[in-house]
């Protein structure tokens, strides 16, 4: 036993390797990616790992592993589960042979989502058990017991961290590594793995059946804890849990839950010894909804009478104010304290030299009038800019472009994706597209690596998760593959060229593709591109504002209103392109 | 047993996760529990960032608004954009230095004076320090994040050799000379009352 200061997800990842993973797979999504990052970075334990190209062939592609007898994780975000829903509703009914553990991290308060979806919803959707940390240290440990229960009730089993447990941080008591390694061997069972009628209605059957045994066997691993201290309880689960035992006083009763599906005689004997009780979790009401089913006149409060938020994250102050409103604490004993107003804000930003600034410039230029369509990932940013109109999911800028353009709007719609997006989900959008003849033009911003989650390698980028090299896939390929004939690949910092690719997709008919292809401005620094910086001649300087106006953060303004630069600039160049005065050049430069 | 809990504020790519893992570190040199809590993903591309410890912690990793014992910021806007998260009598350890929001240009929005921002810590007990300056000192700007660090390290339950043990943990063994004379230099910059 070691005991180490770690992330919530290293002490996943390192739990992992104490079961013995065989198998790892995923795609890269706030708050998951670095179980995966810290699975590639160790050396303990020698495995096969990849960064799969979206969560459904991640999934599958761990599922088969498991059917192989391997013990096979597969890591995503929450609405990466959506995606890879398909396999996981099926593959309840066809059960696991190695241990097989689904990682979806939930993001409440949607810190860098689209949605607060609650993960649990799918668990009991697919009748698969869940495991819901409460701490570093218990996501741990549960880790630890994932692979072996997903293997006593031949079941995937959910793992559902949430972003205050996946970047939280702790003093982490860890084992040992397992030593223990497997071969994959299919064993060939039509009537498990070919879900036909005759086989599926079969499986249905069994998955049902098998319900009693899976409670039975979540309830023996010990997460789900009860202590009868008075008349009055908290039911808590996740981090919310951690939060309650901050506040909650001696006398108040407590009952945590960890592992679901929940045992309801168990819950039920617990309840009816109280005469009120209170449920706090972050998410949907999954508890509560249960717990009012066995309450039988007990007095509940929860989300569903409004004493506890249903939205957002909670902290200590939100379960205070929650024991307060169910008569459980006379007061909280936080005090109010209101943030300063009237300050500037400071949002995440487009880094100095980034190619999508650039990208969405011409953009704007050359479509005044355009609608824009965007997809998630860092240039989602570009709503600064004016250059995003809509996002939904991965993928849907190109099916929002095209549904815009079939609907009748006259307006020329531009439709931006990334690179790994566009691999993700994008390239059944675009074959779509062409082929029922959308007229709209596409954007492919391709920085060559999966940027925002932590510059995860993909297809585009040459090397495999281990730093292998891999031959990079060609995305003008795929586009003339998807029957695009309008394929150009522009360098964004060239703004001239970009401009001018621009206008020629103006004026065609039809699905255009224009790939915007420069690396990410972080991971061209950290390979050691230097380019030099640009500096601004303040005798020539009009203080215009034309520059400020473009939002790169190394542009600035002196006291006189003139434009200055700092030493954030990368030495993208752009900034000297658009200004009307050439006030700007490189450095050392007339 | 109540914890001892540091904010560290600052703009992302400044440093704030390094400071809080040489704290966290430091605390398991003593032996000392501790939670934290930080930023990560698509929030540190030049936007406004956290970072929760808290020393001693034994149950959930958020400080609460009015909660935390010592605020560490590494920019001084940002010291007054999470003020309300000082307890009443709590310290605040700030770089006298702040970078102008882009959005300050982009929008036009008006940017407090540095007096304005001074008045609004006014009740605090505040320290500020001249991290560019000292980091220059050092030998790199980029180490500011450790002179905040050593500057705020006497108001701090954790030995002084803690926490260099645990600078010494959390950085790269060819940086280890410069990160312990930034953290000299910014602890020398600070004396308690």
């Amino acid at each position: 036993m070691a005991k180490r200061y770690l992330l919530g997800n290293e002490a996943i990842a390192h739990a992992c390797i104490e079961a013995g993973v065989d198998f790892a797979s995923g795609y890269p999504g706030t708050p998951s990616s670095e179980v995966i990052d810290t699975l590639r970075a160790q050396r303990e334990r020698e495995f096969y790992i990849e960064w799969s190209v979206n969560e459904k062939v991640a999934y599958e592609n761990a599922l088969a592993a498991s059917w192989c007898g391997l013990r096979s994780i597969v890591t995503m975000k929450h609405v990466g589960l959506n995606v890879a829903a398909d396999p996981l509703l099926t593959s309840a009914y066809t059960g696991v042979e190695g241990g097989f553990v689904v990682l979806s991290a939930d993001d409440p308060f949607a810190h860098s989502s689209q949605n607060e979806q609650d993960t649990r919803r799918y668990a009991h959707f697919a009748q698969v058990p869940c495991m819901n940390p409460s701490s570093v240290q218990e996501a741990h440990d549960m880790m630890c017991d994932a692979f072996a229960l997903s293997e006593q009730v031949g079941l995937p089993v959910i793992f559902r961290p949430t972003t205050r447990i996946c970047h939280s941080k702790g003093d982490i008591d860890l084992g040992e590594v397992n030593g223990e390694h497997r071969t994959g061997v299919f064993v060939k069972d039509p009537r498990q793995y070919v879900v036909i009628p005759a086989h599926t209605r079969v499986l249905h059957k069994i998955l049902n059946e098998k319900q009693p045994m899976v409670r039975k066997a979540v309830m023996d691993l010990g997460y789900n804890t009860a202590e009868v201290r008075g008349g009055t309880a908290v039911v808590a689960s996740g981090i919310a849990a951690s939060y309650v035992e901050e506040v909650i006083p001696e006398n108040v009763s407590f009952m945590k839950i960890g592992c679901f599906p929940i045992d309801g005689d168990w819950m039920q004997a617990f309840v009816q010894q109280h005469s009120v009780v209170l449920v706090i979790e972050e998410g949907a009401p999954i508890i509560e909804e249960r717990l009012r089913q066995l309450a039988c006149g007990v007095e509940v409060h929860g989300q569903m009478n409004g004493a506890v938020p249903k939205e957002g994250e909670f902290s200590p102050a939100t379960v205070a104010d929650a024991m307060t409103k169910a008569g459980i604490l006379p007061c909280s004993p936080f005090e109010r304290s209101a943030p300063a107003a009237g300050l500037p804000p400071r949002p995440p930003i487009l880094c100095a030299g980034c190619a999508h600034r650039a990208m969405f410039y011409a953009i704007k230029r050359v479509f005044p009038d355009g609608i824009f369509p965007s997809d998630i990932g860092c240039y989602t940013l570009g709503l600064q800019l004016g250059t995003v109109d809509t996002t939904i999911c991965m993928g849907a800028s190109v099916t929002i472009g095209s549904g815009i353009a079939h609907a009748g709007e006259t307006h020329p719609v531009v439709a931006t994706i990334g690179d790994s997006t566009f691999l993700h989900t994008g390239i059944q959008g675009l074959l779509n597209a062409v082929y029922n003849g959308a007229d709209m033009t596409l954007v492919i911003l391709d920085n060559r690596i999966t940027a925002m989650t932590g510059h995860q390698p993909n297809p585009c980028t040459g090397e495999t998760v281990m730093g292998e090299p891999s031959v990079p896939i060609s995305l003008e390929g795929i586009c003339r593959a998807c029957g695009a004939s309008f394929v150009e690949t522009v360098d964004p910092y060239d703004l001239t060229a970009t401009l001018e690719t621009l206008k020629a997709a103006k004026v065609a008919d039809g699905a255009k593709v224009i790939i915007a292809k420069q690396a990410c401005v972080i991971a061209a620094r950290r390979s050691g591109i230097r380019r030099g910086r640009y500096v601004i001649d303040p005798e020539a300087c009009t203080a215009c504002g034309a520059c400020l106006r473009f939002g790169c953060p190394a542009i600035g303004r002196d006291a006189g209103d003139r434009a200055t630069i700092d030493e954030l600039c990368s030495g993208c160049g752009v900034c000297a392109d658009i200004c009307p005065s050439g006030a700007i050049a490189k450095e050392g430069r007339k | 047993m109540s914890s001892f809990d540091v904010l560290i504020v600052g703009i992302g790519g400044q440093g704030t996760i390094l400071a809080s893992n040489i704290i966290g570190e430091a605390c398991l040199v003593e032996g000392t529990p501790v939670r934290g809590v930080e930023t990560h993903g698509m929030a540190q591309r030049g936007g406004s960032v956290e970072s929760h410890v808290r020393i001693g912690g034994i149950h959930g990793p958020l400080i609460p608004p009015g909660g935390a014992d010592l605020i560490l910021a590494l920019d001084l806007l940002e010291a007054v954009r999470y003020r309300h998260y000082l307890k009443a009598g709590g310290s605040i350890v700030a770089n006298d230095r702040t970078v102008v929001p882009t959005p300050v240009y982009t929008q036009k929005l008006p940017m407090p004076g540095r007096g304005e921002l001074l008045g609004s810590l006014e009740g605090t007990d505040l320290h500020l320090v001249a991290a560019d300056a000292l980091a220059a000192d050092a030998g790199n700007p980029i180490v500011q994040n450790v002179v905040m660090l050593g500057a705020a390290s006497s108001l701090l339950p954790l030995k002084e050799a803690s926490l260099k043990e645990a600078v010494a943990r959390s950085v790269p063994a060819k940086t280890l000379d410069l990160n312990l004379k930034a953290f000299d230099l910014g602890r020398n910059a600070v004396k308690p009352e």
